[in-house]
């Protein structure tokens, strides 16, 4: 329970792998127990390197009928006391928007990753898109929060792959992982460290597994077969999961909880890293993919001299809207470059006082940095 | 005696079913099953959808339960059981829940032959949403979407199951206690993909829009129309179109 070092399943040491390499392997190394999935591109490389190591580390792998199915079963496998995990793409992810909310209201740990493609629709199965960030946000009905990361290397790949489970276990939330299809893609030199911080959920016998006293709002999650009795239900419950559907303050005090137990600890949560910030007039907001282009696009604007930065978001939910409101005050303006129609530049504007200026491109390719440069001139 | 089976039970529960359901029925001839058969509970765990029959055993049995988002049962079993084989695993639902919305689901764990137990509690109805027609309401009934009686064809549920590939099939109605018993015990002790398809009356959705108003009428009708397999031999395709044949259609080899 709670945090300890463990050896890494690899041997430390550099290897060459891909982005979706990278997520398997970082999902062995936070030992992930049950794997469930359905074919999609451009995530099958995931499935399929799990299938092959799961002989090795004694996992279990599902290859399940859909991805409402896989995403389900996750659910079972997860309170059966597993660390569960599913990748997919745009198409699967609209279908397992019902067990994200699901996972979310009955607060079950299960790692999602969802490598985009263009959408909408069935759209480019093989080619990149990151326009899903708002789904992974606002999916499934109601309100509820999850937590939705996202790597801009291979390197990051397997890294926060480890983030992803233990930020689940650790607040008993679904942990999104948007990978684009050009870091699944990716192949890159990574470095594996000889051990890591595995963070494993809290158990407590007989305390109420759906409500706490606690400061961080997480109850402690038994186990099926624990001899807890247990009470899972997606419907409305009180703290020992007793169905409470028609009480109005049960539903007020659960909803309120779900969201609180990560919002009241978003500056723990909320990730960046920040390039060429100190003196900047215009700073770039990147993410994934698009924050590489981005920075080589800096890189050759303050060679010639200009002001610019950049603040790259390494988890987009919880929002960072504290940080933003701050960049806002101190900016000439902030540019969001992405491949969608402006999903996180809307969310920037909500904060920001300076000017937003939004740039989307939906072709199904990436950004390129000549394409950021060219647009920045403009700005600068 | 009765009162026994009130050790699997969570306290101070009251029974959430209509008067006249039969899954009060069903509810004691699970326990009644488990509790000849000797198991610990604590060893189990009770999957259920949504709707009337996931009732049955969230939250009143006194045993882990899981209930889950409407026809998602089986894949939830299928993880937990695929996780943690030591867990005796029952999912108890519906025929909408298991059949309609998790039709795909149900074939496809049968197929897998995933030791799994699944008791479908079949009223040929939705129930708990006002009572509109399913893939297992009888063609000509009459429900809240099928004004004109129904169009459509109903799944023989066991020979879709067993066609699938599962272990043990059976069907029974709760009016034939005993061999439902007999039924849930086989399956719980086999190994492999195991459906019973138990046929509970609905007197509030379906009785009462069939000529069959009371709940009387309604077990009646369920103990008329059910005949076992050998009393089937005899009959007539004709005859047999008016009748609910039940029995086991798929035994596992035992």
């Amino acid at each position: 329970m709670g945090w300890k070092r463990m050896k890494s399943i690899l041997p430390a040491g550099s290897y060459y792998f891909s982005g979706a390499d990278a997520m398997a392997e970082g999902a062995i190394a936070a030992r992930v127990g049950y794997f469930a999935g359905y074919p999609i591109t451009p995530a099958t490389e995931i499935m399929k390197r799990i299938s092959v190591r799961f002989r090795d580390t004694g996992g279990v792998f599902m290859q399940m009928e859909d991805e409402i199915a896989s995403v389900c079963s996750l659910v079972g496998a997860s309170w059966a006391g597993a660390k569960a995990m599913t990748a997919t793409s745009g198409p699967g992810f609209s279908l397992m928007q019902e067990g994200i909310g699901y996972a979310a209201m009955t607060e079950t740990p299960i790692v999602i990753v969802d490598v985009q493609r263009a959408g909408p629709s069935t759209g480019q199965a093989s080619r990149v898109g990151s326009g899903d960030i708002m789904q992974a946000k606002w999916g499934s009905h109601g309100d509820y929060q999850i937590i939705a990361i996202c790597p801009w290397s291979v390197q990051e790949a397997y890294d926060q792959t480890i983030k992803a489970f233990n930020l689940a276990e650790k607040y008993r939330v679904p942990v999104l992982l948007l990978a684009e299809e050009a870091i699944g893609h990716l192949r890159e030199r990574i470095n594996i460290s000889e051990d890591i911080g595995i963070f494993n959920r809290k158990k407590k016998s007989g305390a109420a597994p759906f409500g706490t006293e606690e400061e961080d709002g997480v109850p402690p999650m038994p186990a099926f077969g624990d001899g807890d009795k247990l009470l899972v239900t997606g419907s409305t419950h009180n703290d020992y999961g007793l169905r409470k559907t028609d009480d109005p303050l049960v539903q007020a005090k659960l909803v309120s909880r779900l969201d609180k137990k990560i919002m009241n600890n978003r500056e723990r949560i909320i990730d960046y890293d920040s390039y060429y910030m100190e003196d900047a007039d215009v700073i770039v907001i990147g993410y994934g993919f698009t924050a590489r282009s981005s920075l080589f696009a800096i890189e050759k604007l303050r060679a010639e001299g200009k002001k610019i930065g950049m603040l790259r978001l390494k988890i987009l939910w919880p929002f960072a809207d504290g940080l933003i409101r701050d960049i806002g005050t101190k900016a000439k303006a902030i540019f969001v470059p992405e491949m969608n129609k402006g999903q996180v530049a809307g969310e920037v504007m909500k904060y920001a006082s300076c000017q937003v200026i939004s740039y989307s491109q939906t072709n199904g390719e990436v950004i390129y940095p000549g394409t950021i440069v060219e647009q920045l001139r403009r700005l600068l | 005696m009765a009162r026994d089976l009130e050790q699997y039970l969570r306290p101070r529960l009251i029974t959430p079913f209509c008067p006249g359901c039969g899954h009060g029925i069903l509810m004691g001839l699970i326990l009644r099953a488990i509790d000849e058969l000797g198991v610990d509970i604590d060893d189990m765990l009770f999957v259920s959808g949504i709707g009337c029959a996931g009732w049955i055993p969230s939250p009143n049995f006194n045993a882990d339960t899981i209930h889950t988002p409407h026809g998602r049962a089986i894949p939830c079993a299928t993880g937990a059981k695929m996780f943690n084989p030591k867990l005796q695993v029952l999912v108890i639902s519906g025929d909408g829940d298991l059949v309609d919305i998790g039709g795909n689901h149900l074939i496809h764990a049968a197929r897998r032959n995933i030791d799994l137990t699944i008791i479908c509690a079949n009223n040929m109805i939705y129930g708990m949403t006002g009572g509109q027609a399913c893939s297992t309401t009888p063609q000509g009934a009459f429900t809240q979407t099928t004004g004109q009686g129904n169009p459509y064809r109903p799944f023989d549920l066991c020979k879709l199951v067993a066609a699938a590939g599962a272990t043990y099939v059976a069907r029974y109605s709760v009016t034939q206690p005993l061999a439902l018993i007999a039924s849930i015990k086989k399956a719980l002790r086999t190994q492999g993909f195991c459906f019973i398809e138990a046929l509970s009356p609905c007197p509030t959705q379906f009785g009462r829009r069939n000529q069959l108003d009371s709940p009387t009428d309604m077990l009646k009708f369920l103990m008329d129309t059910c005949i076992t397999k050998e009393e089937a031999k005899g009959l007539s395709p004709e005859e047999l179109e008016e009748k609910i044949v039940t029995g086991e259609f798929s035994d596992g080899g035992n």
